[in-house]
């Protein structure tokens, strides 16, 4: 995972709450076994007026003008501006994907559902909750003339305003080291595989019959 | 004192990590084809196994038709989702995961797949890539729905790093009234609380409706804990819970069962557990619900109207209404009775067990769908299901009242089979989410309980099942 230290880049207002996963990426474009191409159809069905699908390229299809993102000032937007319970919903981490891959570093919001949230801090994109009056007023700002460019410093949690003001907000310090380090989160926890193992021997000992499991493969079965 | 979810919390803890992530030890994941392969793709990119293949257990569900299924991978005519089968297949036979394909008879939704099998069981924690994976919450497991990146975490390492959530009680006094089921008490409990009423909480439902339901009320429950916000729902153990799991092919038997019955036992709060947050309803008094909008949370009974923006508490609040019914293409203050129906779905991980199937078809036995809906659709749960809804006659009711019988998958719950709906229509579904666009392009889910989506089958609109019984 890329290192997340300090980003700039421009604010996009999403101005509705509870904006779900299947929002942020529609269903007929989870039909892949990779973990890219899905920026193109980040909120599909509101950016675009016609039904999209695998295949059918961007200037193929027809765009909705007025949604926010497709707007010419906020062409390049680094940080999408959210309402309340942004991510709610499945626990598709093709959300996730999506945003990156569009070019969204950071989502700014009063709060997210858990599931995304997690899958956030899996994939170096950065959810800050913030309460919800400096919410709105970053929405304010990001709707008036000239938009609204912020940096976003993970080291300090600290997003700087053009006019020199400062917003704090805080991450969870396990999740702020392994995004600043851009680490592996795997590793880190094979880093305790004979603590796992050890655990494993005395729990099995305790409940015998979950030893089983699910079972093998049936090699008859089709 | 500690809740059920403390106890199995610290009976998995494996330790923290040096960051400050607990270790929490997975016993069972629950695979399927459209989360699955990223992370079976990242394993082997870093030259990782599994670390315990047999605590996994896979079927394809999200994606598979749910008719022509004679032919099996080959009767898939989407090239993109018929690959994420093969490519699950591919993935479980080279790693010696158990899986359950498209032509097993077992093969169905995991969330009815791993209980019916006897996967699921007491004290357990189980993960999938899946968010209605709290479903199996119903068995007093903590069940989590994770991301792609969660779950190549716990195929490379038997655990999931995360911190604990808090504790939530509902507690669900009196009564359910006939007519009136699990589906409508969870409904009425997101309304109450919203979608992100129980975020980063593990909820506990209590009180006597919740021990008066049986274990496939419980998994509707339990399955919509998810859209209250909640990672995970739970209801203690107790005799119906080990009722519905004795004998069951993974269950334990003789002297594991009566092991396995003394932890099981323990598996239930203790009575001065406290709790963070709680909430409560009285089950007497709900009616069968229904769904005006575009979020579980926006729904009212029956008997009831869409709401007025007019009325609204907030702006946020006022702007989500007169979005939502925009796009559900409903008025403000319009009766739920008058709202028409163009499909009726009655299937998915929260309703397509064979309990909402009986009381589903005992609403239609002897009666037509109506002439105004297009298509009003089965899809059980699982092939088990499927088999023995056939053989209890209740596929003969269906299909004489004019439904179409599938074979078993997410199907429309989700839309990404060839089932679903087109722009504009109405839907009277089981499943569990509304979202714009969920089972089809420009498609308006309304969702109810199996005996009210059979009820508006024949009346082509809603009405309310309690005068039908």
């Amino acid at each position: 995972m890329k290192a997340f230290r300090r980003e700039t880049g421009l604010a996009a207002p999403l101005d509705r709450a509870n904006v779900d996963t299947d929002q942020i990426i529609p269903k007929q474009f989870l039909k892949s076994i990779k973990r890219t191409g899905f920026g193109e159809n980040l909120f599909d069905a509101w950016r675009f007026l016609d039904e999209g699908d695998i295949g059918l390229t961007p200037n193929e299809r027809h765009l909705n003008h007025r949604f926010v993102l497709n707007q010419p000032r906020y062409q390049e937007a680094g940080v999408l501006l959210a309402r309340r319970n942004f991510g709610c919903g499945s626990s598709r981490e093709h959300a996730v994907w999506a945003l990156l891959e569009y070019g969204f570093f950071a989502v700014i919001a009063p709060s997210f559902a858990d599931i995304f949230h997690e899958n956030c801090f899996k994939n170096g994109l950065l959810p800050i909750r913030l309460d919800e009056a400096v919410v709105d007023d970053l929405f304010e700002r990001a709707q008036g003339d000239g938009g609204l460019e912020l940096t976003v410093d993970l080291e300090a949690q600290r997003i700087e305003l053009p006019d020199g003001g400062e917003i704090a907000f805080d991450v969870p310090p396990s999740a702020r080291h392994k995004l600043l380090e851009g680490l592996d989160d795997i590793g880190l926890t094979l880093a305790q595989a004979g603590r796992i193992r050890a655990f494993e021997a005395s729990y099995y000992q305790r409940r015998p019959w979950l030893r089983r499991g699910a079972g093998a493969p049936e090699e008859a079965a089709p | 004192m500690p809740t059920l979810y403390d106890k199995i919390w610290a009976d998995h803890l494996v330790g923290e990590r040096e960051d400050g992530h607990c270790l929490l030890y997975i016993d069972l994941q629950l695979l399927h084809e459209v989360t699955s392969p990223q992370a079976f793709a990242g394993l082997a990119q870093a030259g990782r196994e599994l670390w315990r293949k047999e605590a996994n257990l896979a079927t394809p569900d999200h994606n598979v038709p749910t008719d022509n299924r004679a032919a099996g991978i080959d009767g898939i005519d989407d090239p993109v989702a018929r690959e994420q089968v093969v490519v699950l297949d591919d993935n479980c036979r080279r790693h010696g995961v158990r899986q359950f394909g498209m032509l097993d008879v077992r093969q169905g939704i995991v969330h009815v797949m791993g209980p019916e099998q006897g996967a699921t069981q007491p004290g357990m924690t189980i993960v999938c890539g899946d968010s209605h994976t709290s479903t199996h919450g119903a068995f007093g497991a903590l069940a989590q729905g994770v991301g792609t990146s969660e779950v190549e975490h716990v195929m490379a390492t038997q655990c999931l790093a995360q911190s604990k959530a808090r504790n939530m009680a509902v507690r669900v006094s009196g009564k359910l009234p006939a007519g009136v089921y699990a589906k409508d008490l969870a409904l009425a409990l997101i309304g109450r609380i919203g979608t992100a009423g129980a975020t980063r909480h593990t909820i506990e439902y209590l009180g006597e409706a919740v021990r008066g339901l049986s274990m496939e009320g419980r998994m509707t429950l339990c399955n919509l804990s998810i859209e209250a916000g909640a990672r995970a729902g739970l209801v203690a153990v107790d005799d119906t819970t080990l009722d519905y799991l004795e004998g069951r092919p993974l269950a334990p038997s003789g002297s594991e069962w009566q092991a396995a019955e003394a932890y099981w036992r323990r598996m239930v709060s203790d009575p001065d557990a406290e709790f963070d947050s709680s909430a409560s309803l009285d089950a007497s008094a709900l009616t069968p619900q229904v769904t005006w909008g575009t979020s579980p949370e926006m729904v009212t009974g029956v008997e009831d109207a869409t709401p007025n923006p007019r009325r609204a508490t907030d702006s946020t609040e006022a702007d989500g209404i007169e979005r939502a019914l925009a796009y559900m293409g409903l008025a403000a203050d319009q009766p739920i009775a008058h709202i028409r129906l163009d499909r009726v779905f009655i299937g998915s991980c929260t309703n397509a067990r064979l309990e909402d199937l009986r009381v589903a078809a005992s609403i239609v036995a002897g009666k037509r769908v109506a002439s105004s809906v297009k298509q009003a659709l089965v899809v059980p749960g699982s092939g088990l299901v499927k088999q023995a809804a056939e053989a209890e006659g209740l596929a003969d009711i269906f299909t004489a009242a004019g439904f179409e019988w599938r074979a078993p998958g997410c199907s429309m719950c989700l839309a990404m089979n060839p089932d679903k709906l087109l722009p504009g229509e109405h839907c009277a579904s089981t499943s569990n989410r509304n979202f714009e666009g969920r089972q089809g392009h420009g498609g308006r889910t309304h969702l109810v309980s199996p005996a009210m989506a059979a009820a508006a089958a024949v009346a082509g609109h809603f009405v309310d099942v309690r005068d039908w019984l």
